[in-house]
Order: structure tokens, then C-alpha cells, then sequence
């Protein structure tokens, strides 16, 4: 028998593991200021004070509190993380499923364009936008979704494509429906279990994509992040170690929390696949 | 006969990189519109970078004055016959930095290639072969971590563990430049500095690869010429090696094609921790310098590379794969 959605996701232990320590990030990075109200800039104590001592994550090598980084850099990260994640789902959504819907010359012209941007060397491209626009929460979020969106757009394409001479469609065709509307309403709901799928193993992409940038110091000025307080660390690790490793498992639980619980999706969103 | 299709099918390959390249140099050029103050002054590394007389000199060759299509195909006619300007911050043609930091960059990249591929593949088919035991569960779950792991933090570690603490590799460049190796001990020397930039690259696509092979090993056993093979009488050993596996290999290597734009970008990254002098670091300074002018030589260079990469690939492929027929 085939067991539900739920069911399926759930007892799936990985996922448990992935979602609680999700949890746990959201809701450090939404109570931000509750948790940690210092400014995560400001000196708090004395330089390279190991963990566990007065502060539970010790200090940089300025006398920062690392565990209120942490907390703020929580914040930046998953904000510019999703934030990006969604405008290249919906940018790519959207060119996949006008490709696919329309087909013929407007196909080929979109699906050489994706091919294109996925074959230019996608780091590289942001570096340079970044470089070019200048560092900023929001130049981030327009780099990484400039690099992000063709898997999107591929996916919502095969989908569009299975779905719209599907009798459904021809019927909201007869009615005499919109394209948009018959896009809207009847195509795209379709793609849906793809799309979340996929959208959720970018922003796994997105954190380290900003984490990266962060690091080379391409991050938004002005506001913690995990990448840059690695990047800040690094000429420390001799002194202080901890630095470094600290921030560094914190991007790598998440990263992985997000494949998990993306994988999990899958397996239930396609049982038949995961009982292969 | 065989070689001549397969001359056909590389000079058509070849063909349908044009629009591509043609692509990169647009893109390049709507980011220089993009960048503040106009084409000159950005391309001479903004204020300070160039003399008054070759910023006037670069305004009247993209002609300033006229239309921006001129511009661009002025801009392009530069580009295509690899007349990439000169860099002020570096003193020197951009041309020539690019060529002299390419060979570390390829030389990263390709042990990388080699390294993640050749564990990768291996570490999938054992899995495979052991699958449902507890040895493919630690594949995997080694798999999915390395997956996750930020590149420029692995390498941190690396240089944490064994450089710091053990002492046993260098903890940056290319070679011991006040040693004056020749010879085999220069070869030893790169060697030694290449180890923990090449493993700190190869982790993440070590896994990608383990994990597709791993999936392609498991879906190709299922398939009815398994079932032919093993009807016919041949071994399991024979099955896997001579039939499975080959098959198994294919989607492998073709997503190892689709990674070298991203093993280019994970490079930048790589170079910049590990202070390896290739195109990555190139691109790295530039950044910093407003040198726009070579960051965009960098990322033209880059995408032409990624092309020609690619191109191997599929002739790679053509020549694996039995089923595919050229022509």
C-alpha cells in the first residue's frame, strides 16, 4: 500500500535530523535581536578568548563575541540564501514554462539562452557582477540568482512539456482560458513537486555561493555572515582555531540539513523512484 | 570511414561553439555598461590606472561618440582576434598575464579532474557492489558530507591539520621560489604543493561523482542485457566489468563535463586560500584593483576554456559509447 506524504517524509529519520537543526537556524535567525542584542561588530572583550570561557564561542581577533556573529550571520545568510532562491525560481519558472508552452522558435531561443548561462562558469559570472555592481545585500541576491535559475527553468520546461496536451489543458483551451491564465492555474500547479524539490536543494547552492563570496570579501558590507567571519579568521588560525572550525560547521550542518531534508522531499514526493 | 565522421562531428561541434564565445564577449561588454563612468575609463582600471593619452586613444577606437552597436562591434573585433587591452594595475598586457597564470590553473584543475573522477568512479562502484551493506552506508554518508562542505573551509582545515600542526605540506604557492629547484626536484617541489589544493578541489566533486555512479551502477544492474549476459553464462565479475560498468561510466562523464565551469569558479576559491598563482588568484587581485579590464579577460578566457573542455567531453563520449552513432 501506498503510504502518504506525510508519512512517507516524516518517518524518514535524515529528514527529522535535517529539519530540527533547520528549525533551530530559523528560529535563531528570527529572534536575532532577542538572542543577541549587541551589535555583532562591537568589542566585547579581550582578543582570541577561547570557547567556553566568559563567552560560550570565545572572541575574534578584534574581541567580538563569534557566537553573536554566528547569530546575526544566521540572518544574513538565510535571508540572501532565500531571498535569491526565489527570484531564480521565479525567473526560471517562468522562462521554462513559456519555453515549453509556446515550444517551436520561442523554445529554441530560451533553452539556448539556459544552456548558455549554464555553460559560462557560474562562480566566476557572479564574481564579476559583484565586482561590477559593488557589494551589497541586495547585488548578492541579484548575482546568485543570475547563476541559479537554468536547473529551474529545465525542470519547469519537462514538466510544462508532460503536462499541456494533457486534456485538462486542451479543455481549458476550448474554454476559452488565457495562456496566462491556463499557465497559471492548470500548468504550473502541476510542476509544483519538481519545483520544490529543486528549489530547496538551491538554496542549499545559495548559502554557499554567498558563504564563498562572504569569505573573498564580496559580502554585504556592514553585516555579519558566516563566510565572513571565516574569511576574517583566517589569518588567526594559528592563534585561534576556533575561528575558523566554528562557523565553518555551522555552514556545513546547515548545507547538509537542506540536502537532507530536499532528498527526503523527494523520496516522498516520488515514491515509486525511492522504492527502486 | 570512421575517421572521417568523427572529423565531421568535431568540426560541427566546433561550429556550434561560435554563438557561445560570440555570447560571452555581449555579456562582457552589457557588463561594461553596467560598470560606472564609460568604456574607456573602466577598461584603463578606472581613476589613476592609465595616462590621459590611452584612455583617449581606447574612446576613439570603440568611438565613444558613435551608437552603442559600433561600440559593441568594435568591442568585439578586439576581443576575437585575442587583442585584450592592457592592464595598468599589472603593467602588462592582459594577453600575456593570462597566459603565464594558465598553466597552474590547468594543472590544478586537471589533477583535480583526474583525482575526483578516479576516486569518485571507485568509491560509487564499491558502493554499489556493496549495496544495502554497512560499507555503502559510510560511502554514502561521506558522500553527502563532503557534498556539503564549503571549499574555502576544507581547505582551511587542511592547512589546520596538516601544515600547522603536522607540518608535512607547505601552507602556500606553487613551489619554494628561494630553493631554485631544476629539473626533477622542481617537479617534486610542485608536486608537494600541489597535494592539499588538489584534495581540497576534488572533495566536493569526489562526492557528486561517487553518488552518480553509485545511482547509474544500481539502475544499469537492473536493465534487461543484464539479465541477457548472466542467462548467457557469463560471470558476475564479467558483468560488472565488461558490461555494466562501461555503461555506468557514461552519465559520469558527461556530468564531469558539465563541472568544469564550476571547477573553474571552485578554483578561485582554492587559489585564493592556498595563494596558488593561477587564474583564480589572477582574478582575485583584479577584483580587488578594479581592474576590470582583466577580470573580464579572465572570464573570457575561462568560458573559452569551459567550450573547448566540453567539446573533449562529447568527442570522449562519441568514442565510448557504441550506441551513439555519428554522421
Amino acid at each position: 500500500m501506498m503510504k502518504s506524504f506525510s508519512q512517507r517524509f516524516l518517518h524518514n529519520p535524515l529528514v527529522i535530523v535535517g529539519l530540527s537543526w533547520l528549525t533551530l537556524v530559523l528560529l535563531v535567525a528570527v529572534l536575532a535581536d532577542v538572542l543577541a542584542p549587541a551589535n555583532p561588530f562591537a568589542i566585547v572583550g579581550k582578543p582570541f578568548l577561547p570557547p567556553a570561557g566568559d563567552f560560550l564561542l570565545g572572541t575574534d581577533s578584534l574581541g567580538r563575541d563569534v557566537l553573536g556573529g554566528l547569530i546575526h550571520g544566521a540572518r544574513t545568510t538565510l535571508l540572501i540564501a532565500v531571498l535569491s532562491t526565489l527570484a531564480a525560481v521565479a525567473f526560471g519558472a517562468l522562462v521554462g514554462a513559456v519555453a515549453g508552452y509556446y515550444g517551436r522558435w520561442i523554445d529554441d531561443v530560451l533553452m539556448r539562452l539556459t544552456e548558455f548561462f549554464q555553460t559560462i562558469p557560474s562562480f566566476l559570472f557572479a564574481l564579476v557582477l559583484i565586482a561590477i555592481l559593488s557589494p551589497s545585500a541586495m547585488n548578492l541576491v541579484i548575482a546568485i540568482a543570475t547563476v541559479s535559475w537554468p536547473p529551474i527553468a529545465r525542470v519547469v520546461r519537462g514538466e510544462v512539456l508532460s503536462v499541456k496536451s494533457r486534456e485538462f489543458v486542451r479543455a481549458a483551451i476550448v474554454a476559452g482560458q488565457r495562456d496566462s491564465a491556463i499557465l497559471i492555474s492548470q500548468v504550473l500547479p502541476n510542476t509544483l513537486s519538481p519545483l520544490i524539490v529543486t528549489g530547496s536543494l538551491l538554496v542549499a547552492t545559495a548559502i554557499l555561493v554567498e558563504s564563498a563570496l562572504s569569505f573573498l570579501g564580496l559580502g554585504a558590507p556592514n553585516q555579519m555572515s558566516w563566510g565572513f567571519m571565516i574569511g576574517a579568521g583566517r589569518s588567526f588560525m594559528r592563534e585561534a582555531w576556533w575561528l575558523v572550525t566554528v562557523p565553518g560547521i555551522v555552514i556545513l550542518l546547515t548545507v547538509l540539513s537542506i540536502n537532507l531534508v530536499g532528498e527526503g522531499l523527494n523520496d516522498a514526493l516520488n515514491p515509486r523512484l525511492a522504492d527502486a | 570511414m570512421r575517421g572521417t565522421a568523427l572529423l565531421f562531428y568535431i568540426l560541427r561541434r566546433l561550429l556550434q561553439t561560435v554563438p557561445v564565445v560570440l555570447g560571452v564577449v555581449v555579456l562582457n561588454f552589457l557588463l561594461l555598461q553596467l560598470a560606472p563612468g564609460d568604456l574607456a575609463t573602466v577598461l584603463a582600471g578606472e581613476a589613476g590606472g592609465a595616462p590621459k593619452e590611452y584612455i583617449d586613444l581606447l574612446r576613439q577606437r570603440f568611438g565613444q561618440d558613435q551608437p552603442v552597436i559600433v561600440q559593441l562591434y568594435r568591442y568585439m573585433a578586439g576581443l576575437l582576434t585575442l587583442d585584450l587591452g592592457y592592464s595598468f594595475r599589472q603593467s602588462a598586457p592582459v594577453l600575456q598575464l593570462l597566459l603565464d597564470r594558465l598553466w597552474p590553473t590547468l594543472l590544478l584543475m586537471g589533477t583535480t579532474f583526474l583525482l575526483s573522477l578516479g576516486f569518485g568512479v571507485t568509491m560509487g562502484l564499491l558502493a554499489a557492489l556493496w549495496v544495502r551493506t554497512w560499507k555503502d552506508h559510510i560511502v554514502s554518508v561521506v558522500a553527502i558530507i563532503f557534498y556539503a562542505t564549503p571549499l574555502f573551509w576544507v581547505g582551511l582545515m587542511l592547512i589546520l591539520l596538516f601544515s600547522i600542526k603536522l607540518g608535512w605540506f607547505p601552507t602556500s604557492g606553487m613551489e619554494d621560489v628561494v630553493a631554485f629547484n631544476e629539473g626533477w626536484d622542481r617537479v617534486v617541489d610542485i608536486a608537494h604543493h600541489l597535494v592539499l589544493p588538489s584534495i581540497t578541489l576534488s572533495l566536493f566533486y569526489l562526492a557528486l561523482y561517487a553518488r552518480l555512479m553509485r545511482a547509474s551502477m544500481l539502475e544499469q544492474r537492473g536493465l534487461d542485457y543484464v539479465t541477457t549476459a548472466r542467462a548467457k553464462g557469463l560471470s558476475e565479475r564479467q558483468i560488472t566489468i565488461r558490461h555494466v560498468l562501461r555503461n555506468a561510466l557514461l552519465p559520469v562523464v558527461t556530468m564531469a563535463g558539465v563541472q568544469v565551469g564550476s571547477l573553474l569558479g571552485g578554483s578561485v576559491i582554492v587559489e585564493s586560500v592556498f595563494a596558488w598563482p593561477g587564474l583564480g588568484q589572477l582574478a582575485y587581485q583584479s577584483l580587488f584593483a578594479r581592474d576590470f579590464n582583466l577580470l573580464l579577460g579572465i572570464f573570457f578566457l575561462s568560458s573559452c576554456l569551459v567550450v573547448i573542455v566540453n567539446l573533449i567531453v562529447d568527442v570522449v563520449y562519441v568514442l565510448l559509447d557504441p550506441r551513439i552513432r555519428i554522421g
